[in-house]
C-alpha cells in the first residue's frame, strides 16, 4: 500500500491541454502525440518506445508464449486495482500458467470522449507499476477514442509474448487419473470487490480485488516440479468453476471436488449469500489452479503455502475415471451433485 | 452464532437423517412450497440423502416462473416500443416470453436495468425526469413490501414517471389451488420461511385445519430443511396436524406488521393468472385506485398484449408436484437453461433449472 502511495506522490500528473480525453486525442495529430508524449511514453519509457516506429523489432529465441486479451471492466477504477494493472496482470497470467515468462507487451486502449484525465493518469500510472513487478517492457500500442456513449470510458487490449520455462511439459493431455487439483488462494474475492462498487449494488466492504501477477510463483513451481505439473490455469471470468469445467471438458477424465477444501473469505461467502452468488462462479485475478500428479501433491501445495499470497492454499479435487466429463461436488454436509456449468451472465437472485 | 455455517453442519445432519430415518414407516409425500427450498435440497445433495419413504414434491414457489408470458411481453415492449427504462431483479431477464426475453430485449436496444431493490428504481427516476421508469415487480409476500415502498416513496417526491408493472402473487391460495387439485398426492407442506417472515402464520392455521395436514413453516439451509421434513413426518406418523414453526430464529407468529401494512396500503387482494396453473382466486396483489398513477398496468393500458399459453412447458404439472423435472419429454433436449420452453428452466428458484444443474445425469 506504501508502495504504490509513494509512487503515485512521486508520479503526480503532468500539465494536460484538457480535463477529459476528446475525439481530437484520438485524431493522430498534436493532441495524440502530447497525449502519448506526456502520458504513454513518458511513464512506460523504454529502449523500444523510444523508436516510435510502426512496429517494435525484437530477436527472438527458443520457445516463446502469446496470448492476447481485452479488459472492459467497469468500475475502471475499483478496490484493490484499476482496469490498467488488470490489463497487465491478465495476460501476465495467462502466460504464467502455461509456464511462461511475459517479457514484451503490447498495450492498446479504446477510450471513450470524456474520460476523465485524472482517472487516465491513475490507470497509466498502475501499469507502469505493474510492468515494473512483473518486469515486462511495454513495446508497441494503440490508442483511439471513441465517441460519447460508443464505450465505456476506457477498453484495453494486451498482448504478450514470454520465454517458456524448459522444464513446462503442460497440457490436458497429461492428465492422469488420481492427479490433485490445488487452488492457490480463497475465491470470489475479484468478483466480489468489483460488485461492491457497480452502480446499483454498491454494499459495504473491506474486501478488495485479487489482481496480482502470478509468474514468479507459476515459474518458481515448474522449475522444482517440472513435468509433474500436468496443468495450469487462472480462473478470471467465470470463476473456479469454468476452469475446472474446461478441464473436465478437455480431457474427458471426471473430476470431484470437495465443498470442505473450498478456501473462501468470511467476507466473500458472506457477500455471496446476500447477492444469491455461488463464488465458484465469480471471478478472480490472482489465483490459479494446478493440477498435479498426485506424488508430489503434498510438496506442491507447501510450497504454494509458502508464496506469499498462497497461504489457504488448498487440495480441492481429484481426477476421476467415474462420471467421465462432469465435475462433481461433495457437499459440507455430505451429499453430491454436479457443479453446473455458468450459462452467460451472472444474475442476482430475487430473494 | 454465524447464522451460516451452523445450519450446513455435518454432524447435525447426519442425526437429523438418522431421526428421520427411524421416525418413517410408510411413503409420505411432502411439499416444500418454496423454490428457494427445492434449490437448499438439490444444490447440497439432500434429496439423495433422504430415505426412499420420504418423497419431496417441489411446489410453485418460483414467483419468476408463475408470471405470466403477458406481463413478460408487456415489459418487453415497454423497453423496445416506448423508451421506457424497465428495471427488473436478475431472475426475470432470462424468463422467455412470446417474442423474447428480457435479456433479450436489452441486446435489443431496450434500456432494461438489474437492480436488487425497487428504491432504486425510484432514484432512477428522479434523476431521469424526462424518462418513464417502471420496476417489475415480481414476487411472493417477501418483496411485496419493498415494491410498495417504492410507490410510497415516489408518491412523497411527487413523481410523475415512475411505476410498477405488479405480478405479484401469494403462496396461501396457490397451497389451497393445489390441495382442490383431486390428483394431488400431497400429505403435508414446508411452508416458505421468508414468507412467513413478513406475513406472519395465521394463514396458515385454517389451511391446517381444512386439510387436515401438518404445515412447517421451514427455512432454506440443510439442517433447517431436514428439520422441518422430520417435523411433518413425527406429525404424519402420529396422526396429527398442527401448525409448526421450524423457522423460529428468523419468523414470528405476528410477522413483520410494518411490512404487512405496507402492503395492505398500497396493494388489493384480486384473482391472478399463474402461468403454467392457471387463474388462482384472490391470489395476486395489484395497486389500490389510491396510488392508481404508480400503476404500470394502469398508465399503459393502451398497449394491448395478447395472451399467450406455452404449449409445450409442463410447468404446471411440474409445479403442482405431479411430475418431477426429468420426467419431462423436453427435459435437457428441447428445453435447457440456454434454449428454455418455460420458466422453471431459467428461473434460480425453478425445479427444472435446480435438476438440470445439480443432479447427476446418467
Amino acid at each position: 500500500m506504501s508502495k504504490k502511495l509513494d509512487f503515485q506522490l512521486s508520479c503526480p500528473m503532468p500539465e494536460m491541454d484538457f480535463d477529459t480525453i476528446t475525439i481530437g486525442h484520438g485524431g493522430g495529430g498534436k493532441l495524440t502525440q502530447n497525449l502519448l508524449k506526456k502520458g504513454v511514453f513518458s511513464l512506460l519509457d523504454n529502449e523500444w518506445l523510444r523508436e516510435q516506429d510502426d512496429a517494435a523489432t525484437l530477436s527472438l529465441n527458443g520457445s516463446v508464449a502469446f496470448s492476447t486479451d481485452s479488459f472492459v471492466v467497469s468500475p475502471i477504477i475499483f478496490p484493490g486495482g484499476t482496469i490498467g494493472d488488470l490489463a497487465i496482470n491478465g495476460t501476465v497470467n495467462d502466460m504464467a500458467v502455461c509456464g511462461a515468462r511475459p517479457s514484451f507487451l503490447s498495450l492498446s486502449f479504446i477510450l471513450e470522449e470524456g474520460l476523465k484525465m485524472d482517472d487516465f493518469w491513475q490507470i497509466l500510472v498502475s501499469i507502469r507499476e505493474a510492468c515494473a513487478e512483473a518486469g515486462l517492457k511495454v513495446v508497441t500500442g494503440d490508442t483511439k477514442v471513441v465517441e460519447r456513449g460508443k464505450g465505456d470510458q476506457i477498453f484495453i487490449n494486451t498482448t504478450g509474448i514470454g520465454y517458456v520455462h524448459p522444464k513446462a511439459k503442460m497440457g490436458v493431455k497429461s492428465i492422469r487419473e488420481g492427479d490433485a487439483i490445488i487452488l492457490s488462494g480463497p475465491l470470489a474475492r475479484h468478483g466480489i470487490a468489483i460488485m461492491s462498487k457497480r452502480k446499483g449494488l454498491e454494499f459495504e466492504t473491506q474486501l478488495k480485488s485479487d489482481t496480482r501477477p502470478l509468474h514468479t510463483i507459476c515459474n518458481q513451481l515448474v522449475d522444482k516440479f517440472g513435468d509433474a505439473i500436468h496443468l495450469m490455469r487462472d480462473p478470471t471470468r467465470g470463476g473456479a468453476a469454468t476452469v475446472l469445467h474446461e478441464i473436465a471438458g478437455q480431457s474427458g477424465f471426471g473430476i470431484d471436488l470437495f465443498e470442505k477444501n473450498l478456501p473462501i473469505d468470511e467476507e466473500v461467502a458472506g457477500a455471496c449469500e446476500m447477492l444469491g452468488l455461488d463464488p465458484l462462479f465469480v471471478a478472480n485475478e490472482g489465483l490459479f489452479i494446478a493440477v498435479v500428479d498426485s506424488a508430489i501433491a503434498k510438496q506442491f501445495l507447501e510450497t504454494v503455502k509458502n508464496w506469499q499470497f498462497g497461504k489457504e492454499a488448498s487440495i480441492i479435487g481429484n481426477i476421476t475415471e467415474e462420471h467421465p466429463r462432469q465435475v462433481v461436488l461433495s457437499s459440507i454436509i455430505g451429499g453430491k451433485r454436479v457443479l453446473p456449468q455458468a450459462s452467460g451472465e451472472l444474475l442476482p437472485r430475487i430473494c | 452464532m454465524k447464522y451460516l455455517s451452523e445450519f450446513r453442519d455435518a454432524a447435525i445432519v447426519k442425526t437429523l437423517l438418522n431421526n428421520i430415518s427411524k421416525t418413517v414407516t410408510r411413503q409420505w409425500n411432502i411439499m416444500e412450497v418454496c423454490g428457494g427450498q427445492t434449490h437448499g435440497l438439490v444444490r447440497h445433495g439432500i434429496l439423495d440423502m433422504l430415505p426412499d419413504q420420504v418423497r419431496m414434491i417441489h411446489g410453485p414457489g418460483c414467483p419468476v416462473c408463475v408470471t405470466p408470458v403477458s406481463l413478460i411481453d408487456k415489459a418487453v415492449e415497454l423497453c423496445l416500443e416506448h423508451d421506457v427504462i424497465l428495471c427488473s431483479y436478475g431472475d426475470m431477464l432470462r424468463v422467455p416470453g412470446t417474442e423474447m426475453s428480457l435479456q433479450k430485449a436489452r441486446a435489443s436496444g431496450g434500456d432494461v436495468r438489474i437492480l436488487y431493490s425497487p428504491l432504486e428504481a425510484v432514484e432512477i427516476a428522479r434523476s431521469n425526469p424526462d424518462r418513464e421508469v417502471v420496476f417489475f415487480a415480481v414476487g411472493f409476500e417477501t418483496t411485496a413490501p419493498a415494491n410498495a415502498l417504492s410507490v410510497v416513496r415516489a408518491k412523497q417526491l411527487q413523481l410523475t414517471n415512475y411505476s410498477i408493472l405488479s405480478a405479484h402473487v401469494m403462496v396461501p391460495p396457490a397451497m389451497e389451488a393445489i390441495m382442490d387439485d383431486t390428483d394431488t398426492q400431497v400429505h403435508g407442506f414446508l411452508a416458505a420461511g421468508h414468507v412467513c417472515t413478513v406475513m406472519g402464520l395465521s394463514e396458515y392455521e385454517p389451511l391446517v385445519e381444512k386439510w387436515k395436514m401438518p404445515v412447517v413453516v421451514t427455512g432454506f439451509e440443510p439442517v433447517d430443511l431436514l428439520e422441518g421434513i422430520w417435523m411433518v413426518i413425527s406429525q404424519l406418523e402420529n396422526g396429527e396436524h398442527r401448525l409448526e414453526n421450524q423457522y423460529k430464529r428468523v419468523v414470528s407468529n405476528q410477522g413483520n406488521r410494518q411490512a404487512v401494512e405496507l402492503v395492505k396500503k398500497v396493494f388489493e387482494y384480486r384473482k391472478r393468472d399463474w402461468r403454467g396453473i392457471g387463474e388462482i382466486p384472490l391470489s395476486g396483489l395489484f395497486v389500490k385506485e389510491e396510488f392508481v398513477d404508480f400503476d404500470a398496468a394502469i398508465k399503459f393500458k393502451d398497449i394491448k398484449i395478447p395472451e399467450t399459453v406455452d404449449t409445450e412447458c409442463l410447468s404446471g404439472d411440474i409445479m403442482k408436484g405431479k411430475i418431477k423435472p426429468p420426467e419431462c419429454p423436453h427435459f435437457g433436449s428441447k428445453c435447457t437453461p440456454e434454449h428454455p420452453l418455460g420458466a422453471p428452466m431459467v428461473s434460480s428458484e425453478g425445479a427444472c433449472a435446480a435438476y438440470y444443474q445439480y443432479k447427476m445425469q446418467s
